[in-house]
């Protein structure tokens, strides 16, 4: 299997990373090897296995929806990279 | 034997008898850090000395008033993926430099109220995603036993700093061996439990489906101590589980007459190191000479467990990790001037290349057209892997393997081949993709010095039946109490 640049590319735009052009190159001949490992798993026939998403098996998880306290705003904003007095602010987005 | 180089279980005897106070503890570990901490580099952030001091003062206090217990003025150390309130927790990674957590995890807060001294944060890979702990923003451990070996990882930090007695504890969290590899590397015990045994509330997330915190020990005593304080269900996290809360120190008494040992022969395949080897299988033949039976089994979709691995943790990480756009916590790019690119650009920098890697694996892999061929299809082995333990444990009791197929590399060694990294790992991982719990307990050492780790594995929830077996076999072997050879002179 390949993995060619752009595809690199266009998968670092989905998860919102900027590679530089040398990150790119790199990662695609990493990415290359380690999805041609990845293919190993081809090997098993896994048709009718039903996949896990949860190791112990489960069921919803439901609480009673008490009031409870929370994190005061001064709390929730302490560590805001750029905040007004009551919220986080963002570079204009329209 | 110096205060700082004792076992929690020890230590409990001297400060309940008052023969030992925890501030003279916690002195002891103060100076043993500014001694030897320069050359392990464990710590990513210590906590301010002061504080400490005022927790073993509380400690001492709760020991006058009869009102001790397991862990109280006990120091230990977190590793720094553990939210504690007021105190920096970056997760090895530039993009939380700068994060102090407003609340403690609930494993922090447990600790915390046993009246453990919480000595710092200490070091591990960026987001606990590595096997050696060099992927960390704020610099790299030493292995106390080799300074210019690995400590392993990602939990690097809490195994050095226990071996280094800069600790006499440490919390380590494990996904795919994080606890268990470090453990083996530095000559300490690491106990992974049973996925929802302890709370994730207040881990920062890597895998959630894999993720599990546990103790980093002296001893297989000092295991099951630290897993009394840490273990039970919290509201907190959905996916803990409702059921009492044992206490693990009577499980180990309990002799091993009628423990079946179980064997796997796919654990000791090619490329095992022929020291690895030799010290597992000695273990083993100890066990036996204790009243084990030892049986052979197989677990024949092994090898297949890295690469199923790799899909599903990086998928989950990819979703995980999107919640570090430098809006609400953390590092931001502050030049930039449009949202998308303070998106992208704050990432960029704030990341390091392997947990790039992981967030491209994992995009990759979720990203239209590929979702059967790469996450459904590794689920599915998931299940294979599950399956084969499921018929191991219908005859046997616990699983002994070696925890990895060779001791700590040299630094440097791997880094530029992130597969042969992986790789690394095989042996660790099915245990994660199971929930099953697992343990290194030290067995011996390699020709050249550097310790090695046995591995144990149970059925879910049969963590005691591991500390058993793992308390006979320390009983057993006896190793002669040896001090890390990287930190001799001291």
């Amino acid at each position: 299997m390949t993995i060619s640049v752009t595809e690199v590319e266009y998968v670092a735009r989905l998860a919102r990373l900027d590679l530089s052009a040398e990150e790119v190159v790199t990662m695609s001949g990493q990415l290359d090897r380690i999805m041609s490992y990845i293919d190993k798993l081809n090997e098993l026939d896994t048709s009718g296995v039903i996949p896990t998403t949860h190791a112990i098996p489960t069921s919803n998880a439901f609480r009673t929806d008490t009031v409870r306290a929370s994190l005061s705003l001064d709390q929730a904003l302490a560590n805001g990279p750029v905040c007004s007095a009551e919220a986080f602010k963002v570079p204009r987005v329209i | 034997m110096e205060l700082y180089e004792l076992s929690i279980g020890t230590l409990q005897g001297l400060l309940a008898s008052q023969d030992v106070s925890a501030v003279e503890l916690t002195s002891a570990v103060l100076n043993r850090i500014a001694a030897v901490e320069e050359r392990v580099g464990a710590f990513i952030t210590r906590a301010d000395e002061q504080v400490m001091i005022a927790q073993a003062e509380a400690a001492d206090i709760r020991w006058r008033e009869g009102r001790g217990g397991l862990l109280c003025g006990i120091p230990v150390s977190l590793k720094d993926v553990l939210c504690t309130k007021g105190l920096r927790t970056t997760c090895g990674s530039r993009i939380l430099d700068s994060f102090v957590p407003p609340y403690d995890a609930t494993v922090s807060e447990k600790l915390k109220t046993a009246g453990a001294v919480v000595v710092g944060k200490v070091s591990m890979d960026e987001f606990a995603m590595g096997s050696s702990n060099e992927n960390c923003a704020f610099g790299v451990p030493h292995n106390p036993w080799n300074l210019d070996h690995v400590c392993g990882g990602s939990s690097g930090g809490s195994a050095a700093s226990v071996a280094a007695a800069e600790a006499i504890a440490s919390v380590g969290s494990d996904t795919g061996g994080s606890i268990r590899q470090p453990a083996s590397y530095c000559g300490v015990v690491g106990l992974k439990p049973t996925y929802g045994r302890v709370s994730r509330f207040g881990l920062v997330a890597y895998a959630s489906s894999l993720d599990q915190l546990g103790p980093l020990t002296r001893d297989v005593t000092d295991c099951a101590i630290m897993l009394n304080v840490m273990a039970g269900y919290d509201p907190r996290d959905s996916t803990s589980v409702e059921r009492p809360v044992p206490d693990y120190r009577t499980s180990l008494v309990a002799g091993l007459k009628g423990m079946r040992i179980g064997v796997p022969r796919e654990y000791f395949a090619e490329g095992l190191d022929a020291d690895v080897e030799q010290a597992v299988r000695q273990g083993i033949r100890a066990l036996e000479g204790a009243g084990a039976t030892v049986v052979d089994v197989s677990l024949p979709r092994t090898p297949y467990g890295v690469a199923a691995y790799y899909i599903i943790a990086s998928a989950e990480a990819s979703s995980n990790l999107a919640r570090y756009d430098g809006v609400r916590y953390g590092f931001r790019d502050k030049e930039a001037s449009a949202l998308l690119e303070m998106y992208r650009q704050t990432r960029s920098q704030g990341f390091g290349p392997e947990v790039k890697r992981r967030i491209i694996i994992g995009t990759y892999a979720l990203s239209s057209g590929y979702y059967d061929a790469y996450y459904k299809k590794a689920s599915q082995v998931r299940t294979l892997i599950a399956d084969d333990f499921r018929l191991a444990f219908a005859d046997c009791d616990v699983l002994v393997s070696p925890v990895t197929p060779t001791p700590a590399w040299r630094l440097g060694e791997k880094l530029a081949d992130p597969l042969s990294m992986y790789l690394s790992d095989i042996l660790t991982i099915p245990t994660n993709l199971a929930g099953l719990p697992g343990m290194s307990v030290p067995c011996g050492f390699s020709k050249s010095g550097m310790p090695i780790g046995l591995q144990l594995q149970a059925d879910h929830f049969a963590e005691e039946k591991l500390l058993c077996v793992a308390y006979n076999l320390e009983k057993e072997l006896a190793l002669p109490a040896r001090k890390p050879a990287g930190l001799e002179d001291n």
